[in-house]
């Protein structure tokens, strides 16, 4: 059984595209083999700058024929429908067969569908495959027609067996399937001729490309921390920039680089973030001062120098951006101290937000109501939050997140500090866009909390004045992500306040009912992730007080345990079934059970024993759902399980004594009332 | 690939020898456009000449103004006026890396000393309404040149595709050279009688119009400028295909073009001056993109533009 390796060369493929493309050329091959046929053993994809390559281990050397059997019309159907069933069956009368069935003699027709060479099979999927590859962006280049995400420029394409290896025939634009690939553009740019897979790999390393993105991965990862390691630092973990850095080059060479004196006193994180979105740069800090000193950067070759011109080159360059961004730090310090953060507060009001919800000072004057409002509910101090929902977004005046928008609130808490503003002021400038997703950490100083609130709450209501909902996959202004955060910040931080009053301070217009319900959607989705179900959450969120969330999802928390367990769940069978009957009773009677039933009336030892329970337990349910300690009210019912259970057992409701029969329907109605305290059981499933 | 170790001794031979450099390779050196532009892609040789079927080769050096980078000429790496070089090469070549390889060899950077990388890089102009794809070229680093397959231009699609290069000649002979500050780089022969560094080129005339780019344009005439050259491209544009006088097809893409231009850099003077908000600024890059397509439809008619074919 033959391998099959392909291996499509091409100008730099941007590296944030390579691991998808890698999966997709894998995956759209080898789908498409099989459907034609070609089965095979296994299969893997590489992806370099320059290649994507795929290779495919014991395929099938031709795919199997298939015969098929097909039923026609009766022998003496009309002409038309004969010919009709020739056509579709893509067979001539003599073909047919004849067979005699019970409704008479019928034709059948036998077609063979005969295996096909891999060789035609592999050129034809393959042809498929690149022009329809989803590249996320692709483009045409030179006279052509074709498209790919940049100029292609040769294709490899062997099957290979014990026997030796023969090339597929195949062309597409031009470009003729070959047993050539190329090596490294400058260390070994000459072609190289290829048996098979493991030949390509092996030949490929010794002309300094090295095919598996994770092998280049491991080897810069474990090169630079052994340099980092011999000189007592550590480099700074950052998973996405070493994935990205792995698809730049084929033969990676790291090297390590001084940071200028000069520049170390920049915050942490304008070196960070200038070295990685302008250099790519790792970060290499010293453990003992925390202080970022040195620079990783991986250069594509090896040369005469041991790299030296390269890494004089890179450190120049750093400087220059250094310089850049000790300048902004330095005038945005020099504006901090000396005119404070309002100066770049007022220059918001030239910058829009969005165009109907007006400029980002309006923003702000909303946020400063907002978290006002809020300070209390978190335990923060009123002047406080307000100072800090007004400052929160200075930053993004400063000229440092003008250059480095991922900066924002990072430098917000360093120019608040130097501006002289009290610690959680400058506190929840950085945190308050937190949390920004489902594992991102949640604020909890109480000044930050309430700002964090104000910023979502503002961006919600705003939105939703102007009809600006999320719909399908589309949220441009990112929605979801507002209200889990804000799901996350009452919860976490266990704050209760009802939202409704909270979303009449926001922006005006907002349909507060229909943004209610987007929030009890969002925390569906929150609480399904902690093990809850919808249907337990619907029977929650049922009750009054639901635009409590951090209520609504303690008494969410203890409904769902509660029905997990033994009680609960035959307690939830003894409350359907007494609401059943007591439905059907009233809809038949066309009265309303809730009377109060007497126990005079009680005939059996189960009834009177239901109603001592009822009495023993009532009194504290009902002061556990005032106390709002579902937990305590729970248990409490659990209580009324055996009773209830003995009663259903012992008793007939639906007595022929008309008293006895309204007296027991009342005792139902009394349970139902209990039950539907804590939730609405009747919306709970099972 | 010819190697050559000589480094070149200043900025103008620099520019020499990308010049022969890209003669070598049959581009037709051209001059840079007579009038103000924000850079080389503004030249028709560019705009106009990367639509259409016709076959197209052109290199040439191109002074680029870009008012709001002005900064007195004390900033090491920033000016209001300073020079693309620009290629463009229509269909791109399939050797159009290489080819570019070499024009940094030709400027005296070592592929064996050097680290040189294509990082992916896609390139949108809204005012010519126009994208390609392709990357910017880094040197140990420093991005050295554009490096753009023209997919759209003008809202037309672009077939064949024109492969485009471009150079930032400043920064990138600041670095071949090993200057730190642009006034200190040597225009000329260092070694020549009379010795010119950039400064004494540049210096006073970049404080000159950093000082009327930002606080002494008259942004009233601005205004006036930008919709005169917006009426007049429509007024050009409006002519019938056929000459009246002369009874021959003359369709005025080109001069319409020129207005186009005076348009976008009429803008870009208001935009340094700070009058323009954020908002205006969307329907001014609208307005400035609109002549571009206008320009581009009636140069597809012309038979520079391939109408003929």
């Amino acid at each position: 059984m033959p391998d099959l390796l392909i291996e499509l060369f091409s100008e730099e493929i941007p590296a944030r595209m390579q691991a998808r493309a890698a999966d997709d050329f894998k995956k759209r091959m080898t789908d498409g083999l099989v459907e034609a046929g070609l089965t095979y053993q296994g299969a893997a994809a590489f992806v370099t700058p320059r290649r994507l390559t795929l290779t495919v281990q014991g395929l099938l050397s031709a795919s199997p024929t298939l015969r098929e059997e097909r039923k026609g019309p009766r022998v003496d159907a009309p002409e038309k429908a004969i010919e009709g069933f020739l056509r579709g069956a893509g067979v001539s009368r003599d073909q047919l067969e004849q067979r005699d069935e019970k409704k008479g003699a019928v034709f059948y027709a036998l077609i063979e569908k005969s295996g096909r060479p891999a060789p035609a099979i592999v050129s034809e999927v393959l042809g498929q495959v690149i022009r329809g590859f989803p590249w996320p962006k692709s483009m045409r280049w030179g006279a052509g027609t074709l498209r790919w995400v940049r100029p292609l420029q040769s294709i490899l394409c062997l099957l290979s067996d014990e026997a030796g290896a023969e090339v597929v025939p195949f062309e597409i634009e031009g470009i003729v399937a070959a047993d050539q690939t190329f090596g490294h553009r400058f260390m070994a740019p000459d072609p190289i001729t290829v048996s098979g897979f493991d030949a390509y790999q092996s030949q490929l390393k010794r002309a300094y490309v090295m095919v598996d993105a994770a092998e280049r991965r491991a080897m810069i990862w474990n090169e630079a921390t052994i340099q980092a390691f011999a000189l007592g630092l550590e480099v700074i973990e950052d998973p996405g920039l070493l994935t990205e850095v792995a698809g730049l080059v084929e033969w990676p060479v790291v090297l390590m680089g001084l940071i200028d004196p000069e520049f170390m006193d920049l915050p942490g994180e304008v070196l960070k973030t200038s070295m990685k979105e302008h250099q790519k740069f790792f970060s290499v800090r010293n453990p003992k001062t925390g202080k970022i000193e040195r620079f990783i950067t991986v250069a594509n070759r090896e040369t005469a120098d041991q790299g030296e011109t390269i890494l004089a080159g890179n450190q120049k360059v750093l400087s220059a951006r250094l310089a850049d961004a000790k300048f902004f730090w330095e005038n945005d310090l020099r504006v901090a101290r000396g005119e404070g953060l309002s100066a770049w507060t007022e220059a918001l009001s030239t910058v829009t937000f969005h165009n109907k919800l007006g400029s980002e000072q309006a923003r702000i004057d909303r946020i400063v109501t907002l978290a006002r409002y809020l300070a209390p509910v978190a335990a923060a101090d009123v002047d406080l939050a307000g100072q800090a929902a007004r400052v929160a977004k200075a930053d993004l005046s400063s000229e440092m997140v003008y250059e480095f928008p991922e900066l924002q609130g990072v430098m917000g808490r360093y120019y608040a500090t130097a501006a002289g503003l009290p610690a959680s002021v400058a506190e929840a400038c950085e945190v308050h866009y937190a949390p920004l997703g489902p594992s991102d950490q949640v604020p909890t100083a109480p000044v930050a909390v309430a700002v964090a609130l104000a910023d979502k709450l503002d961006k919600l209501t705003g939105f939703w004045a102007i009809d600006e909902k999320p719909t399908g996959s589309k949220d441009p202004f990112a929605l979801r992500r507002a209200a889990l955060g804000v799901i996350r910040l009452l919860l976490e931080n266990r704050l209760s306040c009802g939202l409704k009053a909270v979303f009449a301070q926001g922006y005006d217009g907002a349909d507060a009912d229909d943004l209610l319900g987007f929030f009890h959607d969002r925390l569906k989705v929150y609480l399904r992730d902690q093990g809850i179900r919808h249907d337990v959450i619907d029977a929650c969120i049922a009750m009054a007080g639901n635009d409590d969330l951090t209520l609504l999802s303690k008494r969410a928390a203890a409904v769902s345990d509660f029905v997990k367990t033994d009680d609960g769940e035959n307690l939830l069978q003894a409350f359907k079934r007494a609401n059943n009957i007591l439905d059907q009773a009233e809809a038949k009677d066309g009265v309303e059970y809730s009377y109060g039933a007497d126990v005079k009336y009680a005939e059996a030892e189960v009834e009177r024993a239901l109603f001592a329970a009822l009495d023993a337990e009532a009194g504290a349910i009902e002061a556990a759902v005032l106390a709002e300690d579902f937990v305590a009210a729970l248990s409490g019912m659990a209580g009324l399980r055996t009773p209830l259970d003995d009663f259903f057992e012992a008793v007939q409701i639906n007595d022929n004594n008309a008293v006895i029969r309204r007296n027991r329907l009342n005792l139902l109605s009394r349970i139902r009332g209990i039950c539907l305290s804590v939730a609405d059981f009747t919306k709970v499933e099972g | 690939m010819t190697m050559r170790q000589d480094r070149p001794s200043c900025f103008q031979d620099i520019i020499l020898r990308l010049q022969s450099y890209w003669a070598a390779q049959g581009c037709a050196i051209m001059q840079p456009y007579d009038m103000e532009v924000g850079a080389g892609t503004f030249h028709p040789a560019t705009t106009l000449r990367s639509l259409g079927a016709r076959a197209w080769a052109a290199a040439y050096v191109q002074p680029s103004r870009r008012p709001t980078d002005g900064r007195y000429g004390e900033n090491p790496n920033r000016l209001q006026h300073y020079y693309q070089y620009q290629v463009l090469i229509k269909p791109s070549p399939p050797n159009l890396q290489a080819l570019y390889l070499g024009s940094l060899d030709a400027i005296g950077i070592d592929m064996n000393l050097h680290d040189i990388r294509f990082v992916e890089d896609d390139w949108e102009s809204p005012t010519l309404g126009a994208w390609g794809l392709g990357w910017e070229v880094w040197c140990d680093g420093m991005e050295v040149s554009q490096f753009t397959y023209f997919q759209q231009v003008g809202g037309h699609d672009c077939h064949p595709v024109s492969g485009e290069l471009t150079y930032g000649l400043e920064r990138l002979a600041m670095y071949v050279l090993g200057v730190d500050h642009v006034m200190e780089m040597p225009f000329n022969d260092p070694d020549a009688a009379i010795a010119l560094s950039y400064g004494d080129v540049f210096r006073q005339t970049e404080e000159e119009y950093a000082r009327w780019n930002f606080d002494v344009a008259n942004t009233e005439t601005l205004l006036h400028h930008f919709e005169d050259a917006e009426k007049e491209c429509h007024n050009i544009l409006e002519q019938p295909h056929v000459d009246p006088k002369t009874g021959k097809r003359i369709i005025m893409a080109h001069p319409a073009y020129d207005q186009c231009i005076k348009a976008s850099h009429m803008f870009n003077l208001l935009d340094a001056r700070g009058v323009i908000s954020v908002t205006e600024r969307q329907a001014y890059i609208g307005r400035v993109r609109a002549l571009a397509k206008q320009c581009a439809d009636a140069f597809v008619l012309t038979e520079a533009g391939g109408h003929a074919l």
